[in-house]
């Protein structure tokens, strides 16, 4: 069987399959922060349209919870920092 | 290829090899978007039954149908809102702390 790729293909590939890989993750990403934000921000039943109020929900939610994610970091790293030097 | 006479196997990029390596790309793009669609499919089902048919009956009512047309319009936006700012915020990161996301 000589249907081995050659080097330079394999490398192409490997870019390649690295490439989706991390698009995936994005996309993975998305679904969750879109399931989190839709449980946050759209309390009443849908509607043809998004209020005024949910759109801005919405819009907001994803960075305050990466914000929360990063102070929450920072948190734990500063508490872990003062165990070590008290 | 054959006048070569080498029987190294891996040959370079033959245009049978450069056809089976596309063909391979092309098969992972297109199994990672139906993962995706699936994905926002069964999110969405999760969401509107849960938001739209708060007591099941015999029969889905016009009403509750009603709402799952809307609802499936509004999680599609949201998808796309929150998709937007996640994005927006992405590069906002890497351009100006490569190492905090």
């Amino acid at each position: 069987m000589a249907d081995k790729f050659d080097e330079a293909s394999q490398k192409e590939l490997s870019k390649f399959l690295e490439n989706e890989q991390a698009q995936a993750r994005v996309q993975s990403t998305i679904h969750q922060l879109t399931s989190t934000c839709w449980d946050k921000c759209i309390t009443g039943t849908p509607a043809s349209s998004f209020s005024k109020s949910e759109r801005g929900c919405l819009e907001n939610c994803v960075d305050r919870f990466l914000d929360t994610s990063l102070f929450l970091i920072n948190k734990i790293q500063e508490q872990r920092d003062a165990s070590f030097s008290g | 290829m054959s006048f070569f006479g080498g029987s190294s196997t891996p040959t370079a990029s033959t245009p049978d090899m450069v056809a089976k390596k596309e063909a391979l790309m092309n098969q992972i793009k297109s199994e990672t978007a139906l993962m995706n669609a699936q994905e926002l499919i069964n999110k969405t089902n999760e969401k509107c039954f849960a938001k739209c048919v708060l007591k099941p009956s015999s029969s889905l009512t016009s009403s509750e149908q009603n709402c799952l047309t809307n609802c499936l319009g509004r999680y599609m936006e949201a998808f796309t809102i929150v998709s937007r700012a996640y994005t927006t915020r992405l590069a906002k990161e890497i351009r100006h702390e490569p190492s905090s996301l």
